[in-house]
């Protein structure tokens, strides 16, 4: 009985696991074979490649995966050094208000910035940033949940360590860089990789925020790219959301233990 | 020296603080003020409505429809992905076979962007070549107009959320049962505790703190994750599977109302808020394992 149990709850597991890979085993057979082969499987389907080929020359790929890029790589930036300097003021510096500050900040992981599209797209267009890179990145760059994650991590580092570099001579910054920095290395990877994760497949603020193909991120490429108007069959619908997820693809399963590693340690905080 | 450290402290909040209060405290706030004004007419400027948009909104038939999609929406996908999420959890943090592999396998959809997979799910909900319906097909059931018909268009989109975030959830169970104390169980297997009874009487109230965490991540994500719409129904057929954060993108950037747009988002506003006092008030109090 118990052998059978177990055996039935590793079937569920597989069957659930090969269901949720589906989709995607499904885009690499529709992407490399022709396209009467698009619903029917056959093991001896001849390959091609011409779909790729043909969704490369439909879209420019190569313009949205650079925005992609320069939009993920701004916000990091501006999230790391932000982020740095809020967590260590709430978590090492005493002064009035400190909670109520906390409170404020927190406030970001309910109200976050997809909920004010329209007030956000109102702000851009009044300081001239609709259409640009820095337009798409600036509701991110100060992350509430960043700040919480720093934060958490700064207040575990002995305080020691800092009043010793402190007489020594080095000045707040200068510990903050050279004792805290370093000591939150797992947390900066994990969170690294979280936003990357999250803002290369960010959808609707760029959707509001872009309207030409020299800022458009991939997801909104792929939007335009797929829908029915535009008239694109199956097989090139999937080699083109194939070449969307490639790199970020290919990067997770480089290093698939780091990042769901990285995700459960972000989640433990 | 000393007597600075609070200057330095608020230098060093100042550029995140001022992010925040420019995209989200004060928008939050100039939203209840634009929900007050009329659209403004080419260069005039806005006209003051006093609380007519929100009498509109009362008798927006179609407001309501998101209203109630979207509560069944999370009433559906929450439950649903936080039990799958618990499942697959236990799954690969036991011994079974071909672990690394199946975590990979949960894990995936969470890592591919919401609207690239959309486009491979609009491709099996198709009503004639679709695979959803040739599966049908095989057991000799008549296809299902996934994504045209009334009924189905809501459904459909919750099977893709629920897909989509059940190896997200994953993670965070995960994470917490790695982090158990092992002497406990053992010490329940001395006492000759069941399988079954373990779950029930350790494990699951051990977990209640992620539970509640992954709870409200669950419903947050239930109201702000519209991109599949974009892509499968556009809210269609006939508002059939619209949500409200699609309703206030349309209102705001198809029909040029953001002033309406900007009331139906203080209604999400309220709802969101509602969500926080409900986690920090009551259930954050109940649920003290720690």
């Amino acid at each position: 009985m118990a052998r059978f149990t177990h055996a039935l709850s590793t079937s569920a597991a597989w069957l659930l696991g090969l269901l949720w890979i589906l989709p995607l085993l499904y885009a690499f057979w529709a992407s490399t074979h022709p396209a009467e082969y698009a619903t029917r499987f056959d093991l001896f389907a001849p390959l091609t490649g011409e779909h790729f080929v043909t969704a490369w020359n439909q879209a420019p790929f190569m313009r949205y995966m650079l925005n992609t890029v320069i939009i993920t790589g701004l916000i990091l930036t501006f999230q790391l050094i932000l982020c740095t300097l809020a967590g260590y003021a709430l978590a090492r510096m005493p002064f009035r208000g400190r909670g109520l500050v906390f409170a404020l900040v927190l406030l970001q992981l309910m109200v976050m910035p997809e909920i004010l599209i329209v007030e956000n797209y109102r702000t851009l267009s009044m300081i001239d940033l609709i259409d640009t890179h820095i337009g798409v990145g600036l509701p991110y760059m100060a992350s509430a949940f960043g700040i919480f994650l720093l934060r958490q991590t700064f207040k575990t580092v002995p305080q020691e360590l800092e009043d010793v570099a402190r007489l020594e001579g080095c000045s707040r910054l200068g510990v903050l860089w050279k004792v805290y920095v370093p000591l939150a290395k797992p947390t900066y990877l994990a969170y690294g990789l979280v936003s990357i994760s999250h803002h290369w497949n960010n959808f609707l603020w760029p959707l509001v925020v872009t309207n030409t193909e020299s800022s458009r991120p991939l997801t909104v490429g792929m939007a335009i790219f797929g829908a029915p108007e535009s008239g694109v069959d199956w097989p090139v619908i999937c080699a083109g959301t194939l070449i969307a997820i490639g790199p970020l693809l290919a990067i997770f399963l480089l290093f698939q233990r780091r990042f769901v590693q990285s995700f459960m340690y972000a989640g433990l905080k | 020296m000393k007597r600075l450290s609070w200057l330095h402290a608020w230098l060093m909040l100042l550029p995140a603080l001022a992010m925040l209060m420019a995209f989200t405290h004060i928008p939050a706030l100039t939203t209840i003020w634009h929900s007050l004004f009329y659209p403004a007419r080419g260069s005039e400027p806005e006209e003051f409505a006093g609380l007519d948009n929100y009498r509109m909104m009362l008798d927006d038939d179609v407001f309501w429809q998101a209203l109630n999609n979207n509560l069944w929406y999370a009433l559906v996908t929450v439950p649903a992905s936080m039990v799958l999420a618990l499942a697959m959890a236990l799954w690969v943090n036991g011994k079974i076979r071909g672990r690394s592999a199946l975590r990979l396998a949960y894990f995936t959809p969470t890592m591919l962007p919401m609207i690239a997979v959309a486009n491979i799910w609009l491709f099996f909900y198709s009503p004639e070549i679709g695979l959803f319906n040739k599966v049908l097909g095989w057991f000799g059931v008549a296809g299902i107009n996934w994504l045209g018909d009334t009924d189905w268009a809501l459904p459909s989109l919750m099977l893709m959320t629920i897909w989509k975030e059940a190896g997200f959830f994953m993670i965070f169970y995960l994470a917490a049962l790695q982090a158990l104390d092992r002497d406990i169980y053992d010490a329940a297997a001395l006492e000759g505790a069941s399988r079954w009874y373990r779950f029930r009487r350790l494990t699951l109230p051990l977990l209640m703190p992620t539970t509640l965490f992954v709870l409200v991540n669950a419903v947050l994500n239930a109201f702000k994750l519209v991109d599949h719409l974009f892509i499968l129904t556009k809210g269609g057929p006939n508002n059939a599977s619209n949500l409200l954060l699609y309703y206030i993108y349309e209102n705001a950037f198809s029909f040029f109302d953001a002033n309406y747009a900007a009331t139906l988002t203080v209604v999400l506003l309220a709802m969101l808020i509602l969500l926080a006092l409900l986690q920090f008030g009551v259930l954050e109090r109940r649920i003290h394992y720690r």
